[in-house]
């Protein structure tokens, strides 16, 4: 009864919300940087960053420290944050719109697609023309939203009324079988083997500044185009029909908040690899503390999955120190339970 | 406020719906009836914009369907659903706000006090102001279809449109939530259009009604032209039976069992066997319901009886609610108020006189009490002051057959005149008038039939059961006149 009262009490105050989530990620993001095999003083970090974005210069800091934080770590803990908040609010709106606490990029097959879009680029060293250094990003977006349009025609085929168990074992069946493609193209190339699967595995290790710059623009795009339909989502919450009775445009929300999730999930998959089960856990979370109210469930799963994925990353490559794991082993140790989990609640009540 | 023409269409592949045209104007409560796949669902998604329609036109307040954004639809048009999806925990403010979609307008979409207002409001008219703060999931099946139309209440629409609204709700619901919409739609505030499955809360709530057959329109018109037995009957494809609700002038309509079409029910007699009577009642016990009009104490009208008392009381008795008494006399002694047809009579009960009579397969049990002591002449009886005293002939006529409600009628009609002759015969008169007394002033009668065995349409006079009536009722009634003045 406590519990129940805690948890309404959490739900109905916003703001602490917005503070607890934010205060969180910023200790992911310090932590982040600060713990490896060469410790950062969290103050320096501090100053270090100050000085950069300020303008002013520091000499009593080591200038290792200065190397390690500004073009290592920063550049790696900043593109964790940035897959973490996209695959997270990216499986909030998923979930929204299917109704459905079990979807994500990677239970929905998304991500296989995406990673399709990428191995193929790498595979016949496609460049298109204008975009240059974004047709990998590109090409996985484009991937990652046919593979949701294929997943959810092939799942109302099966079952119109589109039961959370079709849905998932239709990503499911996606997934393999997508795998299976690009397992067998990494066999055709021979060569750089170890680094496609490491790269498929996920991981945000040795990506440098250059990739912060080739996701975020897909990021900002994404996340605000999914954040401007909250309401919808709220409504579509409650059934497709019953969100058009109460005036939404389903058609053409539903085709933005589609296009937005695979942007996001797109432009992870690119840069970092297929990384499971954050934008399962994140958003189910958050769901749970602050309630299912999209206009914050969105920030808020963002701010929360960024955080994530920095802790989950600095545990990937400390715990066997100085070997790496990677990422993704890390998000599955911990979302393949927590799925088992959400899956007994549901069949319980 | 809506116009149908000409709506034909279905789903990819297949058409369900031909032809159909209707209007319902504002303020009205209109009903769509019709069987399992005859396109009602069609034909509501079709009206709010869900499902698009090959032919024919909709006009909601002179402006096409096809005109409207989703969002200005949404201000005039608001669905209650029958099922709704809740996969997440939302509150039930949180619900009912989400009402107020198609209001907000603007990049940033503001809550504005307006949006509040009305929602504070909806959720007053629908009760779930209290628990606005909890979870849908913790809501019963009743509270969660309050919490919907609260939704769609902060819609502001002007048109409802329900989807068998009442479905899974319990009865005090169902007449909780039409109350309310028959109320609104009364005060002119909103035109409701409503599928039901029931055609009896259909015929009580509803102006009007639409019938659908296979995807046509077999009437549209008032519930007493629409709820008709055959046509019901036709439509459905099922046995029924027609009847008039008891208390409001509107058709229900009730389903006839399987086992009351099969014959193979035991035939069942009355006969003085099973009479009993002592100096404080007469009683006789039917082993099966009778059905049964009569003007008792206890029992009154029609309906189904099993038990008949008639009961001795003082000529003096007198208490402010006899009927109540009645009922606490009955009780006392073991006989169910609501199965027994009770009449009082200050007559001593071994004057009691009773006949079984037979003809052919038809036979009637009569059984009469009959003193004379307030006879009047029903023809003069403006003489008479209108106390309350205890009944004086009370005739019990018992049936062995199936008989129609005019032969019920009839029955009572023969068996006054066969009375009337009765005390003429005996030469009763009218102690205030001098003139021959028709009957006495608080005269009991009842008719009761077993309903098993040969029908009966008619009871007149000249019918074999009018016969047999009047015979009975005639004989018993002199016969206990008799016996009673020959005790003076």
């Amino acid at each position: 009864m406590r519990k129940q009262s805690t948890l309404k009490y959490l739900a109905k105050n916003k703001l602490i919300a917005y503070v607890i989530a934010t205060i969180f990620t910023i200790l992911s993001l310090l932590l982040g940087i600060s713990i490896g095999t060469v410790s950062v003083p969290i103050l320096d970090i501090i100053q270090i960053i100050g000085a950069e974005i300020f303008r002013y210069s520091i000499d009593h800091i080591d200038p290792m420290y200065h190397s390690i934080v500004l073009n290592i770590r920063l550049p790696r803990v900043i593109l964790a944050g940035l897959v973490g908040a996209a695959l997270a609010i990216a499986g909030a709106a998923f979930q929204g719109l299917l109704r459905n606490p079990l979807a994500d990029p990677y239970t929905l097959g998304v991500s296989s697609g995406a990673s399709v879009g990428a191995v193929v680029t790498i595979f016949f060293g496609i460049s298109l023309p204008y975009i240059g250094a974004f047709t990998l990003p590109f090409l996985s977006v484009v991937f990652a939203f046919i593979t949701i349009f294929l997943v959810l025609t092939f799942a109302r085929k099966i079952d119109r009324s589109m039961r959370v168990e079709t849905i998932i074992l239709t990503g499911v069946i996606f997934s393999s079988f997508l795998g299976a493609f690009i397992s067998l193209m990494i066999s055709l190339t021979g060569n750089e083997l170890k680094q496609i699967i490491g790269w498929l595995l996920g991981s945000v290790s040795m990506r440098g500044w250059d990739y912060i710059k080739i996701v975020l623009p897909f990021f900002i795009v994404g996340s605000m185009l999914l954040m401007a339909n909250g309401r919808e989502l709220n409504a579509m919450s409650f059934g497709e029909d019953r969100a058009q009775y109460l005036g939404v445009d389903v058609k053409k929300r539903k085709l933005v908040i589609l296009t937005a999730g695979s942007i996001l999930t797109g432009a992870a998959v690119a840069v970092s690899g297929t990384i499971g089960f954050v934008g399962l856990v994140i958003p189910h979370l958050t769901r749970t503390l602050w309630g299912p109210d999209h206009n914050h469930l969105l920030p808020l799963s963002m701010l929360t999955g960024s955080g994530f994925l920095i802790l989950a990353d600095l545990i990937a490559r400390t715990i066997i120190s100085p070997t790496e794991l990677p990422i993704g082993v890390i998000t599955a140790l911990i979302g393949a339970p927590a799925f088992g989990v959400i899956l007994i609640k549901r069949r319980q009540s | 406020m809506l116009e149908v023409k000409q709506l034909s269409g279905g789903y990819s592949g297949y058409s369900v719906l031909k032809d159909i045209s209707f209007h319902v104007a504002k303020g009205e409560l209109f009903g769509i009836l019709g069987p399992n796949g005859s396109g009602k669902t069609t034909l509501l998604k079709m009206i709010s914009g869900l499902l698009p329609f090959k032919e024919g036109s909709i006009f909601i307040k002179e402006k096409k369907l096809s005109q409207y954004t989703q969002k200005e639809l949404a201000k005039v048009v608001a669905v209650l659903p029958q099922h709704s999806e809740h996969a997440f925990s939302y509150t039930v403010k949180e619900t009912v706000s989400l009402g107020r979609y198609a209001h907000q307008s603007g990049f940033l979409q503001t809550w504005t006090e307006e949006d509040e207002k009305v929602v504070q409001k909806v959720m007053k008219q629908t009760g779930v102001e209290v628990l606005q703060n909890k979870n849908l999931r913790e809501l019963s099946g009743g509270e969660r279809q309050r919490v919907n139309l609260a939704q769609a209440l902060a819609q502001e629409p002007e048109i409802l449109l329900l989807d068998e609204p009442t479905n899974h709700l319990d009865l005090s619901y169902q007449k909780e939530l039409l109350d309310i919409l028959k109320t609104w739609t009364r005060d002119g505030t909103l035109t409701v259009i409503s599928i039901f499955h029931d055609l009896n809360l259909a015929g009580l709530y509803c102006d009007r009604l639409l019938l659908l057959k296979k995807g046509m329109i077999n009437i549209q018109h008032k519930t007493n032209e629409v709820l008709k037995e055959d046509r019901i009957q036709e439509v459905y494809q099922t046995d029924i039976k027609k009847f008039a609700h008891p208390k409001v002038p509107v058709p229900q309509i009730t389903l006839l069992p399987k086992w009351e079409k099969e014959e193979q029910l035991e035939a069942v007699k009355i006969t003085a066997d099973i009479l009993q009577h002592d100096k404080q009642h007469i009683v006789l016990k039917s082993p099966i319901p009778l059905k049964t009009m009569s003007s008792g104490v206890v029992g009154a009208g029609l309906g189904w009886h099993q038990t008949f008392v008639n009961r001795h009381v003082d000529r003096g008795y007198s208490c402010s609610n006899h009927q109540e008494e009645m009922m606490n006399y009955l009780c006392e002694r073991g006989f169910d108020p609501l199965e027994t047809v009770g009449m009082m009579t200050a007559v001593v009960l071994d004057d009691v006189s009773y006949k079984w009579m037979e003809e052919d397969t038809l036979s009637v049990f009569v059984v009469v009490t009959a003193g004379v002591g307030n006879a009047v002449d029903a023809t003069q009886s403006e003489n008479h002051s209108s106390a309350f005293i205890p009944g004086t002939i009370n005739t019990w006529i018992f049936i062995n057959g199936k008989i129609t409600e005019e032969a019920f009628i009839q029955g009572m009609v023969t068996a006054t005149e066969a009375k009337v002759r009765a005390l003429e015969d005996q030469k009763v008169i009218d102690s205030v008038t001098g003139t021959y007394a028709t009957g006495t002033s608080t005269d009991s009668i009842s008719i009761a039939a077993t309903q098993r065995g040969e029908k009966h349409d008619f009871a007149g006079s000249i019918t074999p059961l009018g016969k047999l009536i009047s015979k009975a009722v005639y004989m018993c009634t002199r016969e206990s006149i008799q016996k009673s003045q020959k005790r003076k």
